[in-house]
């Protein structure tokens, strides 16, 4: 019975390290995922409070091609010695890499307004971030829509 | 040297907010692609773009793959004293450049 008991046990013991074993098993993705878009964000506010408002971020919700979107964001603010914004930072969901752009700017700017063009990989959602001068972290969020994916496509 | 088109009025009243529209010939290779035989190829890339206005710095960037090929920025910036406005890419494989503009403030 004792020789019995043991057997059981180490078959136990091996079902359970193998089933162990399979969920160690890494699950890599290329893409960022929300939660990367989280954590990239988090590098940048830290434990601030992130509130929406103030920043207007536009971007086309339909885009035909990721390779090339217009995307332009313009932050409410005086851009005055006490008043200003410090920084503009652009994030997004899945593309391989979370962040799209990071902007410094003060007084001198006049506005906080910026225009480039992005890459999309997909369908998701982008957020831009305004840091002002009295540390406080404003947001706004678009959702887009893309039909032809940029970034990961081979040359043709 | 990449090809660089620079926006910027010529003349311009004191204090008077002016758009500045820069665009630089550049792939911005992402390096999340692979070629036709596999082989991953390299990340290219501008990484930061400068802009300083009679030396003092007025615009900084600091771009990702995910900026579109010919990165293209436009900004503002005050119109103080008449000068040079100058602007610098910076990016992988040592890429730099550096181009100017003169600004009449009246």
């Amino acid at each position: 019975m004792a020789d019995d008991a043991t057997r059981r046990a180490f078959l136990i013991g091996a079902t359970s390290l193998a089933g162990g074993l399979i969920t160690v098993l890494p699950v890599t993705d290329a893409r960022a995922t929300p939660e990367t878009m989280q954590a990239a964000i988090k590098k940048v506010i830290g434990s601030a409070a992130l509130r929406k408002g103030k920043v207007t971020l536009h971007l086309p919700p339909l885009v035909e091609n990721g390779n090339s979107v217009a995307m332009d964001v313009a932050v409410d603010s005086p851009m005055t010695a006490n008043n200003h914004v410090r920084a503009i930072h652009v994030f997004n969901e899945k593309n391989p890499q979370s962040n799209v752009v990071s902007i410094r700017l003060g007084p001198p700017a006049g506005q906080a307004k910026i225009a480039t063009r992005v890459r999309l990989a997909d369908s998701q959602r982008i957020m831009a971030i305004a840091e002002m001068n009295d540390g406080t972290f404003w947001s706004d969020e678009v959702d887009v829509i893309v039909t032809i994916a940029a970034c990961l496509e081979d040359p043709v | 040297m990449a090809r660089a088109l620079i926006n910027v009025p010529a003349k311009a009243k004191k204090g008077e907010i002016i758009t500045i529209k820069t665009l630089i010939s550049h792939e911005m290779e992402t390096g999340y692609r692979h070629d036709n035989v596999g082989k991953a190829i390299p990340r290219n890339i501008i990484t930061q773009f400068v802009c300083t206005y009679n030396g003092l710095e007025v615009f900084r960037a600091d771009l990702f793959p995910a900026i579109a090929a010919n990165p293209f920025i436009t900004f503002q910036t005050v119109a103080t004293a008449s000068g040079k406005i100058e602007f610098k890419w910076t990016g992988d494989n040592d890429f730099a450049q550096t181009e100017s503009v003169n600004i009449t403030v009246e």
